[in-house]
């Protein structure tokens, strides 16, 4: 568009759907509704339609591993941005849901379908419990705290040579078939991501949101923030714990690598470029990034340094993510004005 | 015996990785999670001076000095001073800086166990009847001079004074005329080259692995944080009870608990004390 600076200017207005906050609308014809619906749809629809589309087992497995990371980044989006924890840890959930997961197929005999459930809650409990003394803590405090759990947990197995030591549990059942194993994780996803919107929305939500801009607020509002950390990292680190015992169904093989610094780097970078305090925008981040890596494998660990680079470059140039930008286009057009 | 005198240089060590980091912190507040890759990088820069252009040793670690510092500098002059202050940012940030220089090395080829540095001087002495060879002596008393002339430069001259006035008070540093950027700017290239000199000192002991780095950086978020955040004498202080619970670790468990030991006492005193031993309490910033 030819138009001169100095003269015009760019004005950004919020579409006549939007009254008042997020939440409420006003629709009046099917294409407003269609407005709506449109990109929830096209997300949930697109995740369904994603395993039957695509060429041969590797993608769909590739599929898998995304989704399981964007489990992860949807628990790390909700503790940080909703609660105010940030958590670098996120592989101590994965180790604890995976390591729980093998345990209960190898020596009890369950199958994938009642051992996923179960490790997710007891992960979660576990995990809320081994954090629980650190709650209290704020800022880079708990950051630091939480990113030396999964080491912790990876040298400790190392050095007393528990749970198989180094080699990791073997002999793990895998699923009845590649259907179900992608549709329980994209289920999973899916489930996890509306519902944690939900939540967010609801009045603990806001309770939440208190605590992470201003605890003293809730405190004195006769609040206990401790009970409400403890709820939301229950809830994170079961997302994170399903993930970690569903990714041990699919590699038949659990061992101190789950631990490893991938799966607490790789969500944060998703989530960064995504979009943060989006929720679903981690999710889109991580079938950004994942596909992106895989594509990367014969570089070795060059994949590693790339997103890094790309993590880094958002975090300092770009820091709203796609999603935001995107919603930004969507709910509001621009136009040119005469000043 | 033996345990005294190896504690000491374990402590020497220690607190060699982390005075770089606890200025780093202690100036600007700016948790460098890439020291452990600088410290890697200058390893191998030291090599590549030394053998593929051969330079003279004294020649090529001072070089590697220098250039550290830069990169250091020009990491904050181009990317860290848009982030300062948000803190989950600038973890982000210089973590993945830091992966990024690690990962790429390694893709680079630089891994095995073909890179060694030479030592400065080789040989061992006995001492107290345990035989030490030089290398390590050498790390005590350089360990010591570092730490001395560090005392020196922040209480005596104007920059060192500049540099603590900013770590106890930035606002009021701000309103005598320091230019708190231009200072934060000196304290990363200073902490890149402690991270340099780190290197230089104690990758003669062993190979230089792209490894390190990961161990590297925890050993100097042990120290730090239970020394507390910020405070250099409690860096100092810390190390030498980090560097002899670790010896003691070795002695009595087994070598694989020394790491456990250094992330024990990271999560302990992060419970229990987060400002950690030395620290100035800041209830509020801390905890809730």
């Amino acid at each position: 568009m030819s138009v001169k600076t100095g003269q015009h200017r760019q004005e950004r207005i919020d579409r006549g759907i939007r009254i008042r906050s997020d939440g409420i609308y006003a629709l009046m014809s099917w294409r407003e509704l269609s407005y709506l619906t449109v990109p929830r749809l096209a997300l949930i629809v697109g995740m369904l339609v994603l395993p039957l589309v695509l060429p041969g087992m590797y993608w769909q497995r590739v599929v898998s591993i995304a989704c399981i990371y964007a489990l992860l980044a949807i628990s790390f989006d909700f503790l940080a941005h909703f609660v105010g924890l940030v958590c670098l840890g996120g592989a101590f959930f994965v180790g604890t849901g995976g390591y729980l997961a093998a345990i209960l197929n190898t020596s009890f005999g369950l199958p994938p379908l009642v051992t996923i459930p179960l490790a997710s809650i007891l992960g979660a409990a576990l995990c809320t419990l081994l954090l629980l003394p650190c709650l209290p803590l704020r800022g880079v405090y708990f950051a630091i705290v939480s990113l030396m759990y999964p080491l912790f947990a990876m040298r400790v197995i190392e050095a007393l040579n528990i749970l198989g030591g180094t080699d990791g549990i073997l002999g793990i059942d895998s699923f009845s078939s590649r259907w179900v194993e992608q549709y329980t994780v994209i289920g999973a996803v899916l489930l996890f991501l509306f519902g944690t919107r939900r939540l967010v929305n609801m009045d603990i939500g806001l309770v939440l949101r208190g605590v992470k801009d201003n605890d003293q607020a809730i405190r004195a509002s006769g609040m206990n923030i401790t009970r409400y950390k403890t709820l939301a990292v229950f809830i994170a680190s079961a997302m994170g714990c399903m993930g970690g015992a569903i990714l041990v169904h699919i590699y038949m093989w659990s061992g101190i690598s789950q631990f490893a610094l991938d799966f607490s780097i790789l969500p944060i970078a998703a989530t960064v470029i995504g979009g943060s305090g989006t929720l679903a925008g981690a999710v889109i981040g991580c079938l950004i990034l994942v596909p992106i890596s895989e594509l990367l494998r014969d570089f070795g660990t060059l994949r590693i340094v790339f997103y890094a680079v790309i993590l880094m470059g958002f975090i300092v140039f770009r820091s709203e993510g796609l999603l935001v930008y995107g919603q930004r286009k969507y709910h509001q057009f621009q136009r040119w004005t005469r000043l | 015996m033996e345990i005294l005198i190896y504690g000491t240089i374990n402590s020497a060590a220690l607190a060699l990785y982390a005075l770089g980091f606890a200025m780093v912190y202690g100036v600007s507040r700016l948790p460098n999670f890439a020291h452990g890759a600088l410290f890697v990088l200058s390893g191998f820069m030291t090599w590549y001076f030394l053998n593929s252009l051969e330079l003279n040793y004294f020649i090529s670690i001072i070089l590697t000095l220098i250039a550290t510092g830069v990169i250091g500098a020009l990491i904050y002059q181009f990317i860290l001073i848009r982030i300062r202050g948000m803190e989950i940012s600038e973890i982000m940030a210089t973590y993945a800086m830091g992966l990024a220089i690690l990962e790429g090395l390694r893709w680079g080829g630089f891994k095995g166990m073909t890179y060694t540095l030479p030592a400065f001087i080789s040989g061992s002495v006995d001492v107290f009847g345990v035989s030490v060879d030089y290398q390590r002596l050498l790390v005590v008393v350089i360990g010591g001079a570092v730490v001395g002339l560090l005392w020196l430069f922040t209480h005596y001259t104007r920059m060192g004074l500049a540099l603590r006035g900013m770590a106890q008070d930035e606002r009021a540093a701000l309103m005598l005329g320091i230019d708190s950027d231009r200072m934060a700017l000196v304290a990363m290239a200073f902490g890149s080259s402690l991270a340099a000199l780190a290197a230089i000192c104690l990758l003669p002991l062993g190979n230089i692995v792209v490894e390190a780095g990961y161990n590297v950086l925890i050993l100097a978020i042990a120290v730090c944080i239970v020394g507390g955040l910020g405070s250099w004498m409690g860096a100092v202080l810390a190390a030498f009870l980090i560097g002899f619970a670790q010896i003691l670790t070795v002695v009595y468990l087994g070598a694989h608990f020394q790491m456990v030991v250094a992330l024990l006492a990271i999560i302990v005193t992060l419970i229990i004390r987060p400002s950690g031993l030395f620290g100035r309490q800041k209830e509020l910033e801390e905890r809730v």
